[in-house]
């Protein structure tokens, strides 16, 4: 039996303690990629995968990102959350739906191209030096390119400290706490403000947009600019050449002892 | 990503079972938008937020609080049940925490007055919502159903006083309501109920007992609020003595927050055939001195103002038919996809089940029966919106009168149909439905709730014959059937000729039955009862071929030319294998009740 108080289901399950009143700037970036819940299918020409009519939704580390800038400005430790994402007009959509859960305005680079992580590195940089954020929030990949590169390459073109992998995040008037979920464990590294922070998935529990939050994100504040007034060079250096599905699965087969699953575990396999 | 993260993210986010449920986001949208028409809507009730980019906006997040949260407590509810303690009910605690999430995101405030927390959209951006919470956990799903009931009845009667202190928690849904009719002795017919109700200073005293409250008691909310009706001891008999009161489970102190107890308790709760997890009890009014309850509205005046909210609950139960038959489709579909026995036609190896026509078959009947339940319902809660909203008093009496004739038929033919859904859902599990593991029987014992709560099947039918057709001679049927002929016209080359035909011959068919029943009743006092159902499934039918027929136009500039191409067969199919049904009801309504009643009763 869950035992809990009404009013602290109204007030939110997730308030961090507040330390003190700073009024940081913190800038999320989001991408728009393919529901993880909706089967994933190739392309007949196998240039990428089908995405027309494709449910979309917020990559789910980027939510983690938002999330916590949400929570950081409820503990009264940021001030304004701007949003960015690159992509088409319906990336709007995701925009929205992060002025839904709380973020106060948003900004859309328009591109029909899609980027590779460095080009969205300079991009993000050209923002970042417009709107001088005390810290950058990205997820730490993205589900659909599974490139977990571009808060990297962004503290390096901004030559800022970076923490990747954040599953806590504490901060203070210059600098920020930062335990990492790095293979070995958790590490906890301190960094100077500003910085740019990558979520992992533990750093929190996203909430749900409530209904007159949806209602009200239609009024916040969105500007539309376009990537090519912005005159970087985003070309991509990639060249695809084929996706396909993964394998269908084998079916599976008897052993008859002991010795012959280790025999096709070592030969067969090659796992052990 | 490493492992981790994949085991992570379907943990908080992806329920792999067989049973999950997502909202069917693309037809919801397109119902709304077009055949509801949403554009016209919002300009004739003057509605600036009743705009498609909110509507969409608000689905997609109320997908995902039902797929990712209620959806998972379905088979929970199901199979923990309620348990009747010495603190009351209780019920799961997994239901606390979904519901506390939809209280969070205030849900329940939808369609409600901004000046008491509700966000003034109109009623018909309730139905995909709606549609979602009931889909994903109906058990669930009746709590706040029965609220939103109550608040609307408290909205048109109670009085300032008494809105100020319940409408803004009933709204955001820290407190939740009931209605209580049903007693032991009488439910269809609440002229002789005995629960009584004695002045007490500034308030009254109940006394009795009431049976079948649907979340009459539990644990989920700070207060329940029960709309009792009862009779003072000055009350004429029959219908017209029967008031109705406001009786909180606890009282209020000064500042309005729960206190005492209030002298209300549940001593049982039902085991029933579904909807186990949604606590049904008897509760006890007034063993130590009488429950403390306020009147609302005036004197004797109970059950009119009981009628008030009749409309919208009983098209909310048709909508809860159109949510238990998607679930079951949507896991039919899946089974069926996977599902690998025998080699189907035009297949050398073994094939998934979907291939065979058969299932195919029982696919389709799901799929377009689903589609035009759903066209009807929201279409009537459309046409609702307009009756209170219109700014023309023209048009809003119009739409009052059709409203009237279209709610008994969605209530009673979309629930009758949800039965053979969610029970086709089984056939094409197999042996697989029939056990309970599958959780295919379960919507199909939840639907069975359907066709009797909020008037049974036989009430609507008798509503429509007796009430909406010849009360006032078969008018304000013929008008929508004129209604119905325009769009006919109109959406002239929406199909082949040859279901265009179909349909505007079933129209023709529907319009003799009426007529029959018009010139019969006045010789044949059975007449009207004997052939009522048929009917209204008849006219059911007929209807729900009129929404597939303008969707198979509307559809013809919507953007996803997969989602129009599918639409334009399902409603080929509902013309070709559904439709045809009208005319077998019409060819046994016409036969009147001469074998119906021919055996005498003393006879059985």
């Amino acid at each position: 039996m869950i035992e809990y108080h009404f009013r602290d289901w109204l007030r939110g399950d997730n308030v961090k303690s507040v330390t003190e009143n700073l009024s940081m700037k913190v800038l999320v970036g989001i991408k728009r990629v393919l529901d993880p819940q909706v089967k994933a299918r190739v392309k007949a020409d196998q240039s990428g995968i089908e995405l027309t009519h494709a449910k979309m939704t917020m990559n789910p580390f980027c939510e983690n990102a938002v999330e916590e800038a949400i929570l950081l400005k409820e503990a009264g430790v940021v001030e304004e959350i701007v949003v960015v994402s690159i992509g088409v007009a319906k990336a709007e959509e995701t925009l929205r739906n992060a002025l839904a859960l709380g973020a106060d305005r948003a900004i859309l680079v328009l591109t029909e191209q899609i980027l590779e992580p460095l080009a969205v590195a300079k991009v993000l940089k050209h923002i970042v030096e417009k709107e001088v954020p005390n810290l950058v929030l990205v997820g730490k990949q993205a589900i659909d390119d599974d490139c977990n590169q571009t808060g990297q390459m962004l503290a390096a073109l901004l030559g800022w400290p970076q923490a990747t992998f954040a599953s806590n995040i504490e901060l203070q008037d210059t600098d920020a706490t930062i335990t990492r979920e790095v293979d070995g464990g958790l590490e906890t590294i301190n960094v100077n403000l500003p910085a740019v922070i990558s979520a992992d998935l533990r750093l929190n529990e996203p909430r749900y947009a409530s209904l007159p939050n949806v209602m009200k994100a239609k009024r916040k504040p969105l500007d539309k600019i376009t990537l090519d007034t912005l005159g970087l060079n985003t070309a991509n250096r990639l060249t695809t050449l084929a996706v396909n599905e993964p394998p269908a699965r084998a079916a599976g087969i008897m052993v008859a002892t002991v010795e012959e699953l280790v025999d096709k575990l070592k030969n067969e396999a090659k796992v052990i | 990503m490493n492992l981790s993260d994949i085991s992570s993210i379907s943990n908080v986010k992806v329920n792999n079972s067989m049973n999950e449920y997502k909202a069917p986001l693309d037809d919801m949208n397109f119902v709304v938008n077009q055949l509801i028409g949403l554009p016209e809507l919002a300009n004739a009730i003057d509605c600036e937020d009743a705009n498609n980019e909110i509507l969409e906006a608000i689905l997609t997040e109320a997908n995902k609080l039902t797929s990712d949260v209620w959806s998972n407590t379905n088979t929970i509810g199901d199979r923990k049940g309620v348990q009747l303690s010495k603190d009351g009910v209780k019920v799961p605690s997994e239901f606390h925490k979904a519901y506390w999430e939809y209280v969070k995101g205030d849900w329940g405030s939808i369609y409600f007055e901004p000046e008491m927390g509700g966000q003034g959209l109109p009623f018909s951006f309730a139905m995909p919502i709606s549609e979602m919470l009931q889909a994903s956990n109906m058990a669930l799903g009746l709590c706040p159903m029965l609220t939103a009931g109550a608040i609307e009845t408290l909205q048109s009667h109670a009085s300032n006083e008494l809105k100020a202190k319940y409408l803004p928690k009933m709204i955001k849904g820290t407190w939740s309501g009931t209605m209580n009719l049903t007693e032991p002795h009488c439910g269809t017919d609440l002229s002789v109920i005995k629960t009584t109700a004695t002045p007490d200073g500034k308030h009254y005293r109940i006394e009795g007992q009431k049976i079948y409250i649907t979340w009459g008691d539990h644990d989920m909310t700070e207060n329940v609020v029960h709309l009792v009706l009862a009779k003072l001891p000055d009350a004429p008999a029959g219908i017209k003595g029967i008031s109705l009161f406001l009786v909180p489970k606890f009282l209020l102190d000064e500042q309005g927050n729960p206190e005492k107890h209030n002298d209300i308790y549940a001593i049982s709760t039902e085991h029933k055939l579904g909807i186990h997890g949604s606590p049904t009890c008897v509760m006890s009014y007034g063993e130590n001195g009488g429950a403390i309850g306020y009147l609302v509205g005036e004197p004797h005046q109970g059950l009119k103002a009981m009628f008030t909210m009749m409309n919208n609950e009983r098209l909310m139960v048709g909508l809860q038919g159109v949510a238990l038959a998607d679930r079951a489709y949507q896991q039919a579909v899946g089974f069926a996809l996977q599902r690998i026995q025998g080699s189907a036609p035009g297949h050398r190896q073994k094939s998934a089940i979907i291939h065979h026509p058969d299932v195919r078959r029982m696919l389709m009947t799901m799929r377009s029966i689903t589609e035009a339940s759903r066209a009807l319902t929201y279409v009537a809660a459309g046409i609702t919106d307009m009756s209170h909203g219109n700014k023309d008093p023209q048009q809003r009496d119009l739409a009052a009168r059709r409203v009237s004739v279209i709610i008994p038929i969605v209530k009673g033919w979309v629930t009758e149909l949800a039965q053979e859904v969610t029970s086709l859902g089984i056939q094409i599990h197999g042996g697989m439905g029939f056990v309970e593991e599958t959780g295919a029987a379960q919507y199909y014992r939840d639907a069975r709730i359907l066709t009797i709560y909020e008037g049974t099947t036989g009430i609507q039918a008798l509503d429509l014959a007796n009430r909406k057709i010849l009360l006032d001679c078969g008018a304000g049927i013929n008008d929508l059937l004129v209604q119905i002929r325009v769009d006919l016209d109109q959406y002239s080359d929406a199909l082949t000729s040859t279901r265009q035909m179909a349909i505007d011959n079933s129209i023709s068919g529907l319009e003799q039955s009426v007529q029959f029943l018009l010139d019969g009743a006045r010789h044949d006092i059975m007449l009207s009862g004997a052939i009522s159902y048929d009917l209204l499934m008849q006219a059911g039918y007929v209807f729900g071929g009129w929404q597939m027929l303008r969707s198979a136009s509307l559809v013809s500039g919507h953007e996803n030319k997969q989602f129009s191409a599918n639409k334009l067969t399902t409603a080929a199919y509902y013309m070709d294998h559904i439709l045809p049904r009208a005319e077998a009801h019409r060819l046994s309504l016409i036969q009147g009740s001469g074998s119906v009643m021919g055996i005498e009763a003393e006879q059985f």
